[in-house]
């Protein structure tokens, strides 16, 4: 039980749940941007900047990344925790693995309010 | 207690189920997708940047060798979207039992393999 302490909720059915309702989130915006893509096959700049600049489009992308926080934070932790077994070890990819998606998370939001 | 251990190691003998075929792919796409944040995120930074950032990053992902690595990419992620959809559909109770199990996974694979074709044609 001591693994649940680095889990993403500390609760095995709470992760679960997050699992699935990310995971909703995140096929939402891939089917959506599929079809931006499928109405414009040949989408230019002004196109692209102009969906991103959309405030609606900025709310479901800042859903989206939240969702790949908790989604992919909860997948890697349980593939670190079935391969991983040394603890020090574990403990310190797990740290790196969150690190890096709290620094994505900030430096899609600069990239999202400084277009 | 010393009977000899039977060796019954015939590697090719051993196969894996699909359904455990869906489900290590499953795994490794994601973990792919991981290491491909930062990547997919500067893109967006790129593109969104400039007209100029745009075009280049448009020159640069139709050089031959980064179309091979997009479609890879795309590839990971399409599987991983039709997996999860598989799970999904697992929630509400379809495809639970040991034979339908087996058949969701060669169908999941199979709508997998199309849309990756398919997303070949469109890159090519």
């Amino acid at each position: 039980m001591v693994n649940n302490v680095t889990s993403y909720s500390g609760n095995g059915l709470r992760d679960w749940l997050l699992q699935r309702v990310s995971a909703y989130v995140l096929g939402f915006y891939l089917v959506f941007l599929l079809c931006v893509y499928f109405l414009n096959p040949s989408i230019d700049y002004a196109l692209w900047h102009s969906l991103f600049a959309n405030i609606w489009v900025k709310l479901f992308t800042v859903l989206a990344l939240l969702s790949l926080l908790v989604h992919t934070w909860i997948g890697i932790w349980t593939v670190i925790t079935d391969y991983v077994k040394v603890t020090g070890i574990r403990l310190l990819k797990e740290a790196i693995v969150m690190l890096a998606l709290l620094t994505y998370l900030v430096w899609a939001l600069v990239i999202l309010w400084s277009m | 207690m010393n009977k000899p251990q039977p060796v019954n190691l015939q590697l090719t003998s051993m196969k894996f189920p699909a359904t455990a075929i869906i489900s290590i792919l499953h795994r490794a796409s994601g973990v792919i997708l991981f290491f491909l944040i930062p990547f997919i995120l500067w893109a967006l930074a790129v593109s969104l940047k400039s007209a100029a950032g745009f075009q280049q990053l448009h020159a640069f992902l139709t050089t031959p060798v980064m179309k091979f690595i997009l479609w890879g990419s795309l590839s990971a992620l399409v599987y991983h979207f039709v997996a999860g959809l598989r799970h999904l559909l697992m929630d509400f109770g379809f495809a639970e039992g040991k034979q339908s199990g087996k058949v969701s996974a060669v169908i999941t694979m199979s709508i997998a393999v199309i849309i990756i074709a398919v997303l070949g044609v469109l890159i090519w």
